[in-house]
């Protein structure tokens, strides 16, 4: 993709580039600076923007009142645990779609897609019945599952679409040379499928990690995650944006530092397999 | 190549995916069904009786529904429309040569990782506060009158919030897209001295349709039942009503479960139609 | 560095309840998240110290997701909460379903009888007291003393609206960013409607006849939300429409509100210098009338109720009883000064001498005295509460016409449009929940 231009296009096109990419991430930023200000410079007119007295104090405040390592480790547990068995769940069903296709294949996957339609709302009352019904309430196993259901269509068609990719003739050759199918499978097709099977858990994971309607709904206090501890400071009585940004920095920097630990993988799993 | 042995495996394979979905789909649904021909009033003692069609008439019939379903259709149409033009200009920006690539790319798809609560938060307190946020004080800077971005232009705010949480995913498919795309077949172009605009309704253009159809399918999917925006902002006030949020008001402020659940089926329906509108359009680009 | 540790040391406590919580009864909490709550929830220690058998499990939510939680637990007979922070709104329609557990039965200690009677009223049906107090309020009137006397005027102590209308005039310099009057905008059954419905009162304003028709064609109605938007677009701050209390609170903490009419809890707030630019120059009154008889205050009380079907009842009254004591009012005032007790609930804190030098002691028992939710308007009714109508369909019905009265006040819509909307969508809803 080396197309040659002229140092000053080159110029030009960081300038304009630099200057999208900061106005799109300058809301997160804003966010990030802010957990640092007391309040009183958070609500400061005109805005203070870098020179301000750093201070720790609104994260001490916020760790004080919440145990955060709780909800973090019950959004790990759920989002990772939804993802997991999504996966397992989804794989043998998109691999089969991919190499065995039928007439009914793309009905099939549209059919999966079309149920995340329904709308959460409509069906709380249902799910929370039956959730009381199985005593799962405010458990991470029944928020695991229901994630998972969630996600699931997404998964299948993720996986669906990379598999598809894998090339046929390469399984031919390899049963020609005589491999059995357990050698198809742990030798040929896997390390093939690993980047996308990759891609995909971790766009579910952080799918899940923000999911915030049923995560907050179903659970009370022993499952809650990350969402539930950011409704604990949306508006509370008075004016707290430096406390409201320390929370919420808190809430999103974990999945921010993975993103963008594993940008390559994710941005192959940002366009779910559908473009080449 | 398939067998008739090879078939049944994968029928095998694909049945615990398919039936769990579908359990995860009749299960609900039927229930909703269920609910939506009673009048079931958990705050007056729960299941009431048969009432036939009742809820249904008195769901559509309120004067709540038809603005809904508008208000719904432009949220979707908007932040689709804003996401697809600026994601392709995004997409052909960032496809230029420019030092530090990677670093632009990573600030572009940070707001896909921040959940839409935080997102909705930080939006209405922050930025469109029309005391404290940011763009009052940007406003008054200029010496204009700070606007009251969520009663004033309630609806837009939503669909800026909203498309900025989405224009990332719709920008990285197109980039990849893009990527792809023959650059040959570019250059030649160039050479025959078409002009920019042709190039890119000629060449580039038609080489996204697919990309495209993926970025409407999937964010159609989430913005239907966009929720969290709208309760953390304006709570649907202000004309941001959508069908999603006066289902949330019936069934869980009114705490009518019988109307909430006919209005849970139509929206279903509504859902439905979108969908079968969409495969229409842009269904027979997933082919190629 | 410190946090780090603090994270550590966190985790390990954790770890250190989940072991030891074997042989425990766990009281799960549900609560909101104002300044009042997390004070309590600071002050836990001194509960669990007491009780050690007993862990306390906090869920602490923003309102209006602690009210769809708790609601749709309690309908649905989820279980998920030993202890609920609800309102006077909740109480006696949840007491009459037998929701909730009976509390008559608290510890003689606890002393009933000191609860003020306007409160215990309210949280009482037939007989039976279903919740206990943890702070009660009324409305009144704040307002800035040296813009006051700036404008050359003073502030009785019980005023009427024309008074308010003609302070709020003098007092506003849009210029400099003061607006005589802050008053709530932001729709919801619980923000604008509440201050709507209770000033209507004072103007004669009624939700419904005896015979349960909506009255939003009423004249008297006319009148109130004719007032109300009068001052509002002219001598009210911009962006009102959206402005609740947390909104207005802020406000006027900066010093840009002259007057504020809302909760007598909020006065401990803006006479906090800590974070209020203006602790000093705050005066209180009595919420405006009209001459009619009947005041615009209203009457809340945040209350703490148990479940029917908790497992955990006998542990869960334990500490409903120690958060509501005596003791709790002393522990705080110990620890953080007498002004930010949880105020509004017992006769014995107003007859305390030291509570009586707190500056908006005797103004916020007043107001509470002088709100009649069982009598609110003018005309007879057929419903109780003064800020609300205590019927379960209220909170789903008062937040849609909320939505119709703030768009009016962002200009999007005649009063009239949006009282014959309220009209119509009222008698809509009711007609649905079979009145």
């Amino acid at each position: 993709m080396a197309r040659n231009v002229t140092p000053q296009r080159k110029a030009i096109n960081t300038v304009i580039a630099w200057a999208a990419g900061l106005l799109i991430f300058f809301p997160i930023l804003w966010t990030i600076l802010t957990s640092f200000k007391t309040e009183a410079q958070a609500i400061s007119s005109p805005p203070v923007f870098l020179f301000f007295d750093w201070t720790l104090e609104n994260y001490a405040v916020v760790q004080e009142r919440s145990n955060y390592m709780r909800f973090l480790w019950n959004s790990v547990i759920i989002a990772g645990g939804s993802t997991v068995l999504g996966v397992l769940i989804a794989i043998p069903a998109a691999w089969s779609m991919a190499f065995v296709p039928s007439r009914r294949t793309k009905d099939i996957l549209m059919w999966m897609l079309s149920t995340k339609m329904l709308p959460a709302v409509g069906v709380l009352y249902p799910i929370y019945l039956i959730c009381i019904e199985l005593g799962i309430l405010d458990s991470r196993a029944a928020l695991v599952v229901v994630l998972m259901l969630i996600n699931l269509p997404i998964i299948v068609w993720m996986l669906y679409t990379y598999f598809k990719e894998i090339p046929g003739e390469i399984l031919e050759a390899a049963r020609m040379d005589g491999a059995s199918l357990k050698a198809e499978i742990l030798y040929v097709l896997t390390p093939m499928a690993v980047p996308g099977i990759a891609s995909t858990m971790l766009l579910n994971f952080i799918l899940a990690w923000n999911e915030a309607f049923w995560t907050l709904n179903l659970t009370a206090a022993k499952a809650a995650p990350l969402t539930a501890f950011i409704a604990s400071y949306s508006s509370p009585e008075g004016l707290f944006y430096a406390k409201l940004s320390a929370a919420s920095t808190m809430a999103i920097a974990p999945i921010l530092i993975l993103g963008w630990f594993s940008q390559k993988q994710l941005v192959r799993g940002l366009t779910f397999g559908a473009v080449k | 190549m398939a067998t008739q042995h090879s078939r049944s495996a994968a029928r095998l394979m694909m049945a615990p995916a398919v039936i769990l979905l579908l359990g995860w789909m009749l299960v609900p649904l039927v229930m909703t069904l269920w609910f939506s021909f009673r009048e079931y009033l958990p705050l007056r003692g729960g299941d009431m009786g048969f009432v036939g069609l009742e809820n249904y008439i008195r769901f559509v019939t309120s004067s709540a529904f038809w603005p809904s379903v508008q208000t719904t259709l432009v949220l979707v149409g908007g932040v689709l429309l804003i996401t697809t033009i600026f994601g392709i200009l995004l997409a052909l920006l960032l496809d230029q040569p420019m030092w530090g690539q990677g670093i632009v790319r990573i600030l572009v798809i940070a707001p896909f990782f921040v959940m839409p609560t935080v997102t909705a938060l930080v939006w209405k307190n922050m930025f469109m506060d029309p005391v404290n946020g940011l763009f009052a004080h940007i406003w008054k800077f200029f010496g204009a009158q700070p606007v009251e971005w969520l009663s004033q232009w309630s609806l837009f705010s939503i669909i800026i919030i909203v498309a900025w949480q989405w224009l990332p995913f719709a920008t990285l498919i197109l980039l990849t897209a893009i990527q792809s795309l023959d650059s040959e077949q570019l250059e030649a172009a160039e050479m025959d001295g078409a002009p920019p605009l042709k190039r890119f309704a000629y060449i580039i253009l038609p080489h996204l349709s697919r990309a495209l159809t993926v970025v409407v399918l999937i964010q159609t999917i989430f913005l239907l039942s966009i929720f969290a925006e709208i309760f953390v902002t304006t709570q649907g006030s202000f004309g941001t009503r959508t069908l999603t949020y006066l289902i949330y008001q019936r069934v869980l402020e009114s705490q009518n479960v019988g109307l909430g659940s006919a209005g849970g089926i139509y929206a279903v329906i509504l859902a439905n139609i979108v969908a079968i509108f969409l495969m229409r359009i842009v269904g027979k680009n997933l082919d190629a | 560095m410190t946090f780090k540790i603090r994270t550590l040391m966190g985790a390990a406590a954790v770890c250190a309840i989940a072991a030891a919580a074997n042989a425990q009864t766990t009281v799960t909490i549900a609560t909101v998240n104002n300044g009042d709550m997390i004070r309590m929830q600071g002050l836990t220690e001194d509960f669990t110290a007491q009780n050690p058998d007993i862990t306390l499990e906090w869920v602490t939510l923003e309102e209006n997701v602690l009210r769809q939680r708790v609601t749709q637990d309690i309908a649905s007979k989820g279980g998920q909460f030993d202890v609920l922070t609800i309102g006077t709104y909740e109480v006696p329609i949840w007491g009459k379903q037998g929701w909730l557990v009976s509390l008559n039965d608290l510890p003689a200690e606890w002393d009933a009888d000191d609860i003020l009677p306007a409160i215990r009223n309210g949280l009482t049906v037939d007989g039976e007291l279903y919740a206990a107090p943890f702070y009660g309020e009324s409305s009144m009137v704040m307002y800035r003393k040296d813009l006051m006397e700036k404008a050359g005027l003073e502030m009785p102590e019980a005023p009427t609206w024309d008074f308010i209308k003609e302070a709020a005039a003098a007092m506003t310099d849009k210029d400099a960013e003061v607006y005589g009057i802050c008053l709530r905008g932001k729709a919801g059954w619980g923000e604008n409607m509440a201050f709507l419905t209770a000033m209507g009162n004072s103007f004669g304003a009624k939700w419904f006849d005896e015979e349960w028709t909506a009255q939003f064609d009423s004249e008297a109605w006319a009148n109130t939300l004719n007032f109300y938007m009068d001052l509002m677009t002219n001598y009210g701050p911009p962006g009102a429409s959206t402005n609740g209390f947390n909104e207005n609170l802020s406000l006027f903490q900066q010093g840009k509100c002259g007057m504020w009419i809302d909760a007598t809890v909020a006065a401990s707030f803006v006479t906090n210098p800590a974070d209020s630019t203006v602790a000093d120059q705050v005066g209180f009154a009595l919420a405006p009338d009209n001459g009619l008889g009947k005041r615009g205050n209203w009457l809340w009380a945040w209350s703490l109720a148990i479940p029917a079907g908790s497992d955990a009842t006998d542990a869960a009254k334990k500490f409903v009883a120690w958060a509501t004591s005596k003791e709790y009012t002393a522990l705080v005032a110990e620890n953080e000064g007498w002004a930010n007790v949880p105020p509004g609930t017992r006769t014995s804190l107003y007859e305390n001498p030291e509570y009586a030098q707190v500056p908006f002691a005797k103004m916020t028992l007043d107001s509470i005295n002088s709100a009649d939710p069982t009598n609110p308007t003018i005309d007879p009714v057929p419903y109780t509460g003064v800020q609300f109508v205590a019927i379960p369909e209220f909170a789903g019905i008062a937040t849609t016409v909320g939505q119709e009265f703030s768009a009016a006040l962002a200009g999007q819509q005649t009063v009239e449009q949006a009282l014959e909307k309220a009209q119509a969508l009222t008698t809509e809803e009711m007609e649905a929940a079979g009145y």
